[in-house]
């Protein structure tokens, strides 16, 4: 029998083996973790079609955005985390329209990361190469097993794969460095390196060290056996691959500690990062926005100038008040930005694009319920290694697909 | 689980024999091998100032009484979907290779585990190692799962 694979859009590693079953008039959802069932079912609150709070038809909502944003003089549209593909080219044209800032959650997660690797300044590889060669798997401050539930076992650590045909007890070593022991770390047993926070930098530095040839010391008491020891480990591998979490970006201030760390051990071996990118398609918005302008987000649009940089970015827009108005897709700034600055979003018209309810969605002025792409509408998106992957719809729907929804708010203006 | 001993404490002691068993203690090891159940202890059952310590048993080997026939049982609400029991099952790679061996869906209905709506299900459990005759002690679902949603009792 053929069998008939989904997507799952819960989160960025799209597992594409999700089957769907009829079983007395219910779904059952096969193979897709806790996660990506819950997502599959959908939202416990749909959000609804309003415009100031009250209930309202499509059109009226979308005309009401199109005034928003026509009117204003700046703009911003942030989000796209959760959307396909077209609608992030979309997205990105209605920015110009309207000389607007875009930028998304990559702003102040994982887009060093990617910038980097797209930049060719960090070597990187696919999850498949993962599954089939690798045989050092480091996950450096995440936690997959709750992030990403089904990364070990679909391609990091437990599967067979073309050169790791023995299974993870003989092939492969997994070694977690974190701040605390998470749940992925208790299945690395005593490959689990625990430093302090905001300790990475410095042990990443340590590593370096080590294999230099010199004795790597570090402040917070871990030996330099241990060290030297995880070093040998690195070296040895015949394909190695860093799982950079925010636990690790967040606690370093620029990236480069993790490029010299892999530039010596590509001196020795073959070694490769992957960020843990979390929203299904954030890594597909960096890489549409980078097509288009050479930068992956935090971009400001004027007639054909194109502005770029931290002041640019979400925090920094909403922080000093130079945007006048907000286009949210598929994201929740309220509840992801420090208090303060997201108080800045409630201070300007909103307009909410989501699937769902959301902290965000329930201060703005104009919401509009969209289909979740995968799921209720087809799309495509881009993996968190960068391979782009085509997304089936599961079940019918009469909601408007996101990408949709901006085209006729680009119409009105 | 409890032990034999805490199972013990909580048995009439009176070593009837009612149950088939030749003594309370000897009841109480066959309760934690699911060789009984708890209502083969008729005094437990029909006297009253048993009723007590009936209901404590009950609520202690209840868990045992839910394993399937190996043993095993899968504690549900931690269980988070995860698939490495899946993938790390001996039998299921053998079984299947390219699906469940190689982290992905399950391509044939003989595998041991597999993940339905999100919770890890079991199905052709007298093909677990831990099963029958020949039964091999194997922890492959166990050590690999993150939230140990899996325990052999
Ligand atoms: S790991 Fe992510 S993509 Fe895979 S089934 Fe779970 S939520 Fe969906
Ligand atoms: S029937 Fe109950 S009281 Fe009698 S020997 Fe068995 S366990 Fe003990
Ligand atoms: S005990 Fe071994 S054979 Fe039985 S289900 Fe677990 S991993 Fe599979
Ligand atoms: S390893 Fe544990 S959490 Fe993961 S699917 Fe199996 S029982 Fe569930």
């Amino acid at each position: 029998m053929e069998r008939k694979y989904h997507v799952c859009t819960g989160c960025a590693l799209l597992c594409d083996d999700i089957e769907l079953r009829e079983v007395e008039n219910k779904t059952i959802i096969d193979s897709a973790c806790r996660k990506g069932a819950a997502w599959i079912k959908n939202c416990q609150h749909p959000l609804e079609c309003t415009v100031d709070a009250k209930d309202t038809t499509t059109q009226d909502a979308i005309e009401k955005a199109a005034e928003i944003l026509k009117n204003a003089k700046n703009p911003l549209i942030f989000g796209m985390g959760n959307s396909s593909l077209t609608a992030q080219e979309k997205a990105i044209e209605l920015a110009k329209k309207t000389n607007a800032c875009i930028d998304d959650t990559s702003s102040f997660c994982q887009g060093p990361f990617v910038e980097a690797i797209l930049n060719d300044k960090i070597k990187s590889c696919t999850l498949d190469e993962v599954r089939d060669k690798a045989d050092v798997i480091v996950y450096w401050g995440c936690d997959p097993s709750n992030s990403h539930p089904r990364h070990l076992s679909k391609y990091s650590y437990f599967p067979r794969g073309k050169m790791r045909q023995r299974g993870w007890e003989e092939d492969r070593t997994a070694i977690a460095i974190d701040v605390r022991k998470s749940d992925t770390a208790i299945i690395c047993e005593d490959d689990f390196h625990q430093i302090p926070p905001k300790a990475d930098a410095e042990f990443a530095h340590a590593l370096t060290d080590a294999l230099s040839g010199k004795v790597p010391k570090v402040t917070f008491g871990m030996k330099p056996k241990e060290i030297l020891e995880l070093a040998n480990v690195l070296k040895k591998a015949e394909f190695g691959v860093i799982f950079a979490g925010l636990g690790l970006v967040y606690s370093i201030p620029d990236i480069s500690p993790m490029e010299k760390l892999l530039e010596v051990l590509n001196k020795k071996t073959d070694f490769h990062l992957m960020p843990m990118v979390g929203q299904y398609n954030m890594r597909g918005f960096n890489h549409t926005l980078f097509d288009q302008t050479g930068y992956i987000n935090r971009v400001s649009f004027e007639g054909d100038d194109i502005g770029h940089g931290p002041q640019y970015s979400v925090v920094e827009v909403l922080k000093g008040e130079k945007v006048d108005a907000a286009l949210i897709i598929g994201s929740d700034p309220l509840s992801s930005l420090p208090g303060s600055i997201a108080a800045n979003l409630k201070e300007i018209p909103t307009i909410v694009i989501d699937p769902c309810k959301t902290f965000t969605s329930q201060t703005a002025n104009v919401t509009l319920p969209a289909a979740v792409t995968g799921v209720e509408c087809k799309g495509e998106a881009i993996r968190m290694d960068g391979v782009k992957v085509t997304l089936k719809q599961m079940r019918k729907s009469d909601k408007m697909t996101d990408a949709d929804i901006v085209e006729k708010i680009m119409e009105a203006i | 689980m409890a032990n034999a001993m805490e199972i013990y404490q909580l048995l009439p002691k009176t070593n009837c024999k009612k149950c088939g068993k030749s003594s309370c203690m000897a009841f109480a090891a066959a309760l934690l091998s699911r060789e009984k159940n708890l209502d083969e202890c008729t005094p437990m059952l029909e006297e009253k100032k048993y009723s007590e310590n009936y209901t404590k048993l009950k609520g202690l080997v209840s868990p045992a009484e839910q394993a399937s026939e190996t043993g095993m049982i899968v504690h549900e609400d931690r269980c988070i979907g995860c698939g490495n029991c899946v993938v790390a099952c001996p039998v299921n790679v053998a079984e299947d290779p390219k699906g469940a061996g190689s982290g992905n869906a399950p391509t044939n209905e003989r595998v041991i585990l597999k993940v339905e709506d999100g919770i890890v299900r079991l199905s052709n459990v007298e093909d677990c190692r831990r099963f029958g005759e020949n039964k091999r002690l194997c922890s492959g679902c166990i050590v690999t799962c993150p939230t140990k949603a899996i325990e052999f009792v």
